[in-house]
């Protein structure tokens, strides 16, 4: 047997990212969303005080060094307030992502794999979803099954479901032309099983990216959800909740709007620059084929 | 003696591998393969030539029950073994048979593939469809076997590694093992060394050819390129416009074509001979798009021995599909 071109290269783990300059925005949004975890899981060994702690003697005290970013009308400290919150946001973004990946991905890898008149039937059902305003569907939620947080995860997931379909069926789709696919066929592989090993492995990426800019999508959603009294109820502290309950200082104490939103601004920010760098890290153009 | 004499007859006597009749193949009303008639015997090995254009693939793609979804196949594909015709069975039924009665290589190395698994995981996959093999950890062993096989050196690190690690050669090798990890009765080549460079050719060519020798199955080879048809197959269909012009044995084929347009393929293939400025000899004009051939003899435009007779499309001459052609003027026989 010929045995000339035999010498196999030393499969590496992760070569296939080997080689890749590292992109700034995937640094960039990845230390700021890795910021933002950081703060939820350091809330739950340390926080200032008890964020829940409502002290009249403190009423609206300035930052200092007591309370780094000063204390809000019912004298709760506000640092502490944020580092709590982060854990709403990052709970809510993580579940509301879950529900959209879960429901979107197959629907998407389904509509790719039927005939293409029932994937088409499939896509326009979803576009009227897409058509939808996120945030109407989740105060038609919210007034039907109550505020809570529960509500405002799975309205956020829901409302995120359509842009997950669109863009797993488009990867999908690509991948349902290649040839490893037909050959998996010629090798009397069942439709599922192609589903399963070999499309959504080869959209992963995509799913990644997905993931990430929905991500950013669900903060802000969470956010405005809480800020119209949707969203997490009191006293569970929320970004979004503090910025509504300093509304009416704006003026008097700007710092008490400032702080959560601009820690809802980093951690949008954040997310979305990872699924940006992400995307053109994952761009097939970029893609170094060896 | 009396053994192989014996062998012999019954490879005779044993029903085909595979029987085409009739087989047409359209889309959207447009014909891009008619009236096929092909039969594969026990460890036959067949070649189909034709030009880009000819049919060949979409002739493959049918056989396997793996036609795009606007495409449409009508006629009869049957394999020995098989108690249903492969035209019109539903997924489920050909998903049974694709893999392990017939397999089939394909032209791309570097795409037929995937991507996200390693080797050796894709070609124990093939065998655990099946059940061929009874777990994980047989199909694995077996699975580094046919990859040594296939001539990689340190398979069992090959199996491991992924396919963008390998070479287009070594990729098509692993394609090889893939097709043959079920031992199929018949094996579908769409043109498997195309794609690869011409000193791997003949390694890929040579590994093909032992692997269904091996395993006593047969073989339908598709190409455009008639010295690899020689050297691998016993006998040639030729393909143009979607249908069988002339089939037979590839020495008498190659050596006496009867078919005007197997006359002229073979002629250009001759480095040899040029005209009167020193050019190579061609078939004037190109291969029409599908469904602007002519009525009638599908090569008449292009052949400079076409009459008016050619208009009426010409029957089949020969004792059966095996060996005949379809001509209205055929090469080397008395004019009818």
């Amino acid at each position: 047997m010929n045995r000339e071109e035999a010498v196999v290269r030393q499969p590496s783990t992760g070569g296939r990212r080997a080689g890749l300059r590292p992109n700034p925005s995937v640094i960039v949004g990845g230390v700021v969303a890795a910021g933002v975890v950081m703060m939820a899981l350091v809330s739950f060994v340390w926080t200032p005080y008890d964020p829940t702690l409502v002290d009249a003697s403190q009423r609206l005290l300035g930052p200092s060094a007591r309370h780094w970013f000063g204390t809000d009308k019912f004298g709760r400290d506000v640092l502490s307030q944020i580092l709590m919150g982060s854990r709403t946001t990052l709970f809510v973004g993580f579940v509301a992502v879950g529900v959209a990946a879960v429901i979107g991905v197959p629907l998407g890898i389904i509509a790719a794999m039927t005939p293409r008149r029932l994937g088409e039937l499939l896509m326009r059902g979803n576009d009227l979803l897409l058509a939808f305003p996120a945030l109407l569907l989740a105060i038609m939620f919210s007034a039907v099954y109550g505020a809570s947080t529960l509500t405002a995860m799975i309205a956020i997931g829901i409302a995120s479901v359509p842009s997950f379909a669109r863009v797993i069926r488009s990867g999908a789709l690509q991948v349902m032309g290649t040839d490893y696919v037909l050959a998996a066929r010629s090798a009397g592989r069942r439709p599922f099983a192609i589903g399963v090993h070999h499309v959504l492995p080869n959209v992963s990426s995509l799913i990644t990216v997905q993931v990430s800019v929905s991500f950013a999508i669900a903060v802000l959603a969470e956010a405005a959800l809480s800020f119209l009294g949707l969203g997490t109820p009191p006293p569970t502290p929320s970004w979004g909740r503090m910025l509504q309950e300093s509304q009416e200082m704006l003026f008097s104490a700007p710092r008490l709007v400032v702080f959560p939103g601009l820690a809802i601004a980093l951690a949008v920010l954040g997310f979305n620059l990872l699924g940006d760098g992400l995307r053109d890290r994952f761009d097939p153009r970029l893609e170094d084929h060896r | 003696m009396s053994a192989a004499i014996g062998s012999a007859i019954r490879r005779d006597a044993a029903p085909a591998v595979l029987t085409v009749r009739g087989l047409n193949v359209t889309v959207r009303r447009t014909p891009l393969v008619q009236g096929v008639d092909l039969t594969v015997g026990p460890g036959e090995r067949v070649g189909l030539i034709g030009e880009s254009g000819s049919g060949k693939t979409m002739t493959a793609l049918s056989i396997m029950g793996l036609l795009p979804e606007d495409v449409t196949a009508t006629g009869s594909v049957r394999l020995s073994g098989v108690d249903h015709d492969l035209v019109g069975a539903d997924e489920r039924a050909l998903s049974r048979v694709r893999g392990r009665d017939v397999a089939m290589v394909f032209q791309e190395p570097m795409t037929a593939l995937n991507p996200t698994m390693r080797v050796g995981a894709q070609v124990a996959e093939a065998m655990l469809i099946h059940h061929t093999k009874p777990d994980r950890r047989h199909a694995r062993t077996a699975a580094e076997a046919l990859l040594d096989q296939v001539g990689l050196l340190n398979h069992a690190q090959a199996a491991r590694a992924y396919p963008h690690q390998l070479s287009g050669g070594q990729r098509q090798r692993v394609v090889v093992a893939l097709a043959l990890a079920n031992d199929p009765a018949l094996l579908v080549c769409d043109e498997p060394t195309t794609a690869l460079d011409v000193t791997v050719q003949a390694l890929v060519l040579d590994l093909i050819v032992r692997g269904v020798t091996a395993r006593n199955s047969a073989m339908l080879f598709i190409t455009h390129d008639l010295a690899v048809v020689a050297t691998v197959c016993e006998r040639v269909l030729v393909m143009y416009g979607g249908r069988v012009v002339e089939s037979g044995r590839v020495d008498e084929v190659f050596t006496r074509p009867r078919h005007r347009y197997t006359q002229g393929l073979i002629g250009a293939s001759d480095l040899e001979v040029v005209d009167a400025r020193g050019r190579l000899a061609t078939i004037p004009g190109s291969v029409p798009a599908a469904g602007s051939f002519p009525a009638g003899c599908v090569f008449r435009n292009r052949c400079i021995y076409a009459t008016e007779l050619c208009a009426t499309s010409p029957d089949w001459v020969g004792p059966n599909e095996s060996d005949g052609f379809a001509c209205h003027h055929p090469a080397g026989v008395p004019h009818v």
